[in-house]
């Protein structure tokens, strides 16, 4: 078959002028029957065998694993309060109690286990909120253009002209529950914007392209270029930030949980241990040590899966 | 119920002696910051079923930008159209809605691009992406047109089509990804077909399989096809008739073995003359002394005057019109009867 290397960068016209097989390029890899390699498969293919990838993604299956089935993980359960023994407060680790005990003689262990889950929900769902709001309109403002593109824009800066912790103070001391869907949507009220800006480049990067002059001049409506043609090929770069955003979303939760206006006590969140466990840190420093390690491993582990992703996604860096 | 093309346009009839395609005296402009840059000045061509029209023009001279006019697919603002019309089975395009112009896209009319690679979404598959033009204009499932898919590339030769059918643009040969495009163009057996470059990105022997692709497609379906190039040499064997383009205005119209033989415009002569020859082998190669115009800032009279041997002074003081020759050819040059002598001796 005159087909049998796809991959071959050649221009010759293969009906007439069958191309020998050509030797394999440094790039193909031979053996293996190609596949149709997509973007997305191309980067499938690329990403699983870096280690990075691999390392944070193991990082978060166990986190996610333990956000949903925190008992898994620990027979102790911290919000029954009689799982707390005043008189054994501040216990430091032992065989037992692997992280000690907190102020209120609490299971550290426990506790941070289950404290996983609000920083996972509160990350995931700020995220997909920013993803889908400023993405939607990043794209209509993108596509559009002119009076739109400038009404989106302006209103995009006014957010940016807001310092982020103060307009989540304002917001979470306006809306003051202290559980997390109010930082959620303090922190995804404040963080849209980026990823408005981030589509609508894309978007008006991806609009001249040829493809979608080409698809409008063989009759393809206004929704169908914009869905069909420009999305997909103008995501990538959201898809990236959110990632690494995901990371920031859940250590913001736990400055705004330490600073007293996010999540407060009885929900358990890594913010919150820390603030609790600040006022004693000298006389007993793991109640506070060991859900700070666990936050900083996880935002690690997010920015790691961006950082990992982008590599792939972005051919350039190749 | 879903608006057809039919109904926006009747398909049958309205013809007569009228030309299937007609472009009357269009102008197309832009506005810049530097200014307002006048692409096309007065364009008048037509076109009639079965026929070829080869647009010949070097970069800047307005034939893509009328290709374009004529799609509907520039972007306005910044381009307008000022004057001029574009009938189509006798029915100006210019006035109707961009509703009514998308149903004709594609479906009466339809492009293919110079560069295939970049003119093909990266994200689908071919067979997706010819398939498309059935699902969306006349509603296919998506199994009925991935089948249609598969005949349009063994139509366009593709070899091993149904494997083919499920891989991505890149994976494809430059020719044969000319060969998609032309695919997705003839899907919906278009009336008129513009082909705007489309063997410039590719190598001469694939040139030559392309455009006879092109004449046979063309002669089943006895469409229009108006070919834009700035190749005299992928012109001659296809095009039944000509259209030079110079600084946004036609030249020369003429048809095709008159043009070869003997030229009635300098710009015409020039680029005949600057084809490479083997039998003038070791010979300097002629070429027009000069640049293109500068859209921005048209000479005065004659666009060409700077750089025509043939210049007088009316020619700077007077823009030539297009000087009738005979029924099939026209010339814009106030001395075409020199031009013409001139290219015998």
């Amino acid at each position: 078959m005159s087909e049998s290397t796809p991959m071959a960068p050649g221009t010759s016209d293969t009906l007439l002028n069958p191309a020998p097989p050509l030797p394999p390029s440094p790039g193909s890899r031979p053996g293996k029957a190609e596949k149709p390699a997509s973007l997305w498969s191309d980067a499938w293919h690329d990403l699983r065998r870096r280690p990075l990838f691999i390392g944070s993604s193991i990082m978060i299956v166990i986190l996610v694993v333990m956000a949903i089935f925190p008992s898994l993980f620990s027979s102790v359960d911290p919000t029954q309060a009689t799982t707390c023994q005043l008189a054994t407060a501040r216990q430091p680790p032992s065989a037992m109690h692997w992280f000690g005990k907190d102020n209120l003689g609490c299971d550290t262990f426990a506790r941070t286990i289950y404290g996983a889950r609000v920083s996972i929900v509160v990350g995931i769902t700020a995220t997909i909120v920013t993803a889908l709001v400023g993405g939607l309109l990043g794209l209509i403002a993108g596509f559009a253009g002119g009076g739109t593109d400038t009404l989106l824009s302006r209103v995009t800066e006014i957010f940016f002209a807001i310092p982020a912790i103060l307009g989540a103070l304002l917001i979470l001391s306006v809306f003051d529950t202290g559980n997390m869907w109010t930082v959620t949507l303090a922190l995804s009220v404040l963080a849209w914007p980026m990823i408005f800006r981030i589509m609508r480049a894309a978007v008006i990067t991806t609009k001249s392209q040829d493809y979608v002059v080409a698809a409008r001049a063989l009759g393809a409506g206004k929704s169908r270029i914009m869905f069909r043609h420009i999305l997909p090929n103008a995501v990538t770069p959201v898809i990236v930030i959110s990632m690494i955003n995901l990371g920031m979303f859940i250590s913001a939760e736990a400055a705004l949980s330490f600073l007293g206006v996010g999540i407060r006590s009885p929900e358990i969140s890594w913010g919150v241990m820390i603030a609790d466990a600040r006022p004693r840190f000298l006389e007993a420093p793991s109640p506070l040590l060991f859900p700070a390690a666990f936050l900083s491993i996880t935002v690690l582990a997010f920015i790691m899966l961006g950082d990992a992703v982008r590599d792939a996604l972005d051919p350039k860096l190749r | 119920m879903k608006k057809t093309a039919a109904d926006v346009l009747p398909t049958e009839g309205g013809l007569g002696n009228e030309p299937l395609l007609a472009v009357d005296d269009l102008h197309v402009e832009f506005t810049t910051r530097q200014g307002v840059v006048k692409a096309v000045n007065g364009v008048s061509y037509d076109l009639r079923a079965g026929e070829t029209l080869a647009v010949l023009g070097e970069s800047g001279s307005g034939k893509s930008v009328t290709a374009q006019a004529i799609m509907g697919i520039l972007d306005m603002p910044p381009a307008r159209i000022p004057k001029g019309a574009i009938r189509f089975r006798g029915t100006d395009l210019l006035k109707l809605s961009e509703e009514a112009r998308a149903q004709i896209r594609g479906q009466r009319v339809a492009m293919i691009f110079q560069d295939a690679l970049s003119a093909l979404n990266p994200v689908f598959t071919v067979g997706w992406q010819i398939g498309e033009m059935f699902r969306v204009h006349r509603g296919m499932s998506r199994k009925d047109a991935q089948k249609r898919a598969v005949e349009l590339m063994d139509r366009v030769r593709i070899p091993a089509a149904r494997q083919r059918v499920h891989d991505f643009p890149h994976q494809f040969s430059g020719g044969m990804r000319q060969r998609i495009m032309i695919a997705m163009s003839i899907a919906l057996d278009p009336e008129v077909l513009i082909a705007d470059e489309p063997t410039t990105a590719l190598d001469v022997t694939v040139q030559a399989q392309i455009m006879e692709l092109l004449a046979e497609l063309q002669r089943e379906s006895n469409m229009g096809l108006i070919l834009i190039t700035h190749d005299l040499g992928v012109v001659a064997d296809v095009a039944d008739k000509i259209a030079v383009m110079y600084g946004g205005r036609i030249v020369e119209n003429a048809q095709v073995h008159d043009v070869y033989r003997a030229p009635a415009h300098p710009y015409s002569k020039g680029l005949l003359e600057s084809i490479p020859r083997v039998d003038l082998k070791g010979h300097e190669l002629y070429a027009i002394k000069g640049l293109p115009p500068n859209l921005l800032d048209m000479p005065p009279g004659c666009a060409f005057n700077p750089r025509c041997p043939y210049r007088q002074d009316n020619c700077v003081s007077s823009e030539p019109p297009l000087y009738e020759i005979n029924s099939t050819r026209s010339s814009a040059c106030h001395y075409w009867r020199e031009v013409l002598d001139g290219s015998h001796g």
